[in-house]
């Protein structure tokens, strides 16, 4: 599974011109596109919202979970591997890395 | 006198299969071969009589008429119609005596047709037995014709057909639309067998063209019948009829062979058939109902882009797009190639040349011919070597000849 990690508020309505921002969509969909034209995208996850709750202990509710985080989750997929390294090597050129992210890597436990 | 047989030809094509699913929807799908042999019978004396007198001047009226005879003659003589067929219909309903005559009008014939469709498209059927038999029942096609199509033998072709109609008989089909909640799952398997005939006659590897043609303006058919009925008039039967007009479209400028994409750019527009193009926007439009986006309307929307011969920016990315989309639900080597030679009109050669080694498809001979138009004008001597490599694994004799080509404007 490839988790995309994004600074805080890169994609906040209104702080990306909507031009560039469809020049960014077109950029992952590329990019995922050439991860299925490999015949290796098990699952093309899903984005998740900006907006959120987080829950902690002793019923506490915060809206924006990601106060303490520097990175939020921004989405995932599944791809096909037969090993870390080769899923690694796949995550290269992920527009996430063009924006400061990042992509954390990790086996789906059969 | 060669025009007359072609006519003929077609008309007994096309009454084949609506005689053959009216009295196969009168006496029941175990008697299909029945069904089919008293046709075969009816055409027999037509061909005899007419070449006598000429031609009846209501051609389908007598035919008919005759088929109506031949039916109960054959049904009477053989006993079957009095054991086994009337008490079933007798238990059907009251009259039997009038109900057990085919019902050639043009309702019935639509509704037999239809009911006939989802009985070939019954998922218990192996699909390449089931395309066998929606070429012999529902389009009319003979047998050495659809041995052709296969490339294959007559044999193999009667041997297929035959196993499937046995399923039809041990399976219990029935001639009957599903149940209202089957029928959008039903359907989904009608829509395939539909679209795999239509690719059958699009990317056949037989050169014979007329059969092509023919192959491609059948499906084009079977499914315009499937927009007659409201339950299974939805947005991705007409996304697929607009796929199939956009494909039909271009039948007179395609050359022999089956090169895709780089065929593509060596067409010539004149030849695309603009009232095809206008139909297939007209479905495509009418697609866009609902929410569903199913790979038929992904595929008709790039065929749509194609039907449009100016190269933009914007075309490319759009094709691009749609490729990219149609990999993540249905990924296919040739999908991923051309989504490859979209990448490269949309974002350049680089990009491209980057994506199209990571594919590895090292048996395919097309994965080669891409390589080596990727390569040309950038680094001709990598694009002979692909474009050799390609030759060495082409299958027919005019891919090769076209290949040589290539290799030979590359000096």
């Amino acid at each position: 599974m490839l988790l995309f990690r994004f600074p805080q508020g890169n994609f906040e309505p209104g702080n990306i011109p909507p031009a560039e921002f469809q020049a960014l969509a077109k950029k992952w969909q590329d990019w995922a596109g050439g991860i299925a034209a490999q015949g290796r995208l098990a699952s093309n996850g899903n984005r998740l919202a900006l907006e959120g709750k987080v829950l902690k202990p002793g019923g506490v509710i915060t809206d924006g979970p990601f106060v303490e985080i520097r990175e939020m989750l921004g989405s995932f997929i599944i791809v096909k591997a037969d090993s870390l390294e080769e899923a690694t090597t796949l995550a290269h050129g992920c527009p996430a890395l063009d924006t400061n992210g990042s992509v954390e890597i990790r086996p789906v436990m059969k | 006198m060669e025009k007359e047989k072609e006519s003929l030809k077609r008309l007994f094509q096309q009454e084949f299969s609506k005689m053959v699913a009216v009295i196969s929807s009168l006496f029941g799908l175990e008697h299909i071969e029945i069904a089919e042999d008293v046709v075969s019978e009816v055409f027999l004396q037509a061909a005899e009589t007419w070449g006598d007198k000429g031609m009846p001047p209501n051609p389908t009226a007598w035919l008919y008429a005759v088929a109506k005879q031949k039916t109960l003659y054959y049904f009477r003589r053989n006993k079957i119609l009095e054991k086994k067929v009337i008490p079933e219909l007798a238990s059907r309903q009251e009259k039997s005596q009038e109900i057990a005559e085919p019902n050639f009008s043009q309702q019935n014939i639509r509704d037999s047709q239809l009911q006939m469709l989802f009985a070939v498209c019954n998922p218990a059927i192996a699909s390449e037995a089931q395309i066998g038999l929606a070429l012999r029942i529902l389009c009319g096609f003979g047998i050495d014709e659809i041995a052709e199509a296969f490339l294959s033998n007559k044999e193999t072709i009667n041997k297929r057909l035959f196993r499937a109609k046995e399923k039809l008989r041990t399976e219990n089909i029935k001639m009957e639309l599903p149940p209202e909640n089957e029928i959008a799952g039903r359907l989904d398997n009608v829509l395939h067998i539909i679209y795999l005939l239509c690719s059958e006659g699009y990317y056949s590897k037989t050169q014979n063209q007329i059969l092509r043609k023919d192959l491609g303006i059948e499906a084009l058919r079977l499914g315009l019948m499937l927009t007659e009925y409201e339950r299974t008039r939805l947005p991705k039967t007409n996304a697929l009829i607009a796929l199939m007009c956009f494909h039909a479209s271009r039948f007179d400028a395609r050359e022999t062979g089956g090169e895709g994409f780089i065929l593509y750019e060596q067409q010539d527009e004149a030849l695309w058939n603009q009232e095809l193009i206008a139909q297939g926007k007209h479905f495509l439009y009418l697609s866009a109902e609902g929410d569903e986006i199913s790979s038929y309307h992904l595929e008709a929307r790039i065929a749509y882009w194609h039907c449009i011969k100016e190269d933009t920016r914007e075309k490319w990315e759009n094709i691009l797009s749609l490729y990219n989309q149609l990999l993540m639900v249905n990924y296919s080597p040739s999908v991923a190639l051309n989504r490859t030679f979209a990448l490269y009109k949309a974002n350049g050669r680089q990009e491209a040349l980057v994506e199209a080694e990571k594919l590895k498809l090292e048996n395919n001979h097309f994965y080669y011919l891409l390589l080596g138009e990727l390569y040309k004008g950038f680094d001709n001597e990598k694009a002979a070597l692909h474009f050799q490599k390609a030759y060495a694994l082409a299958k027919t004799q005019t891919e090769r000849s076209g290949i040589q080509e290539k290799i030979d404007s590359l000096r």
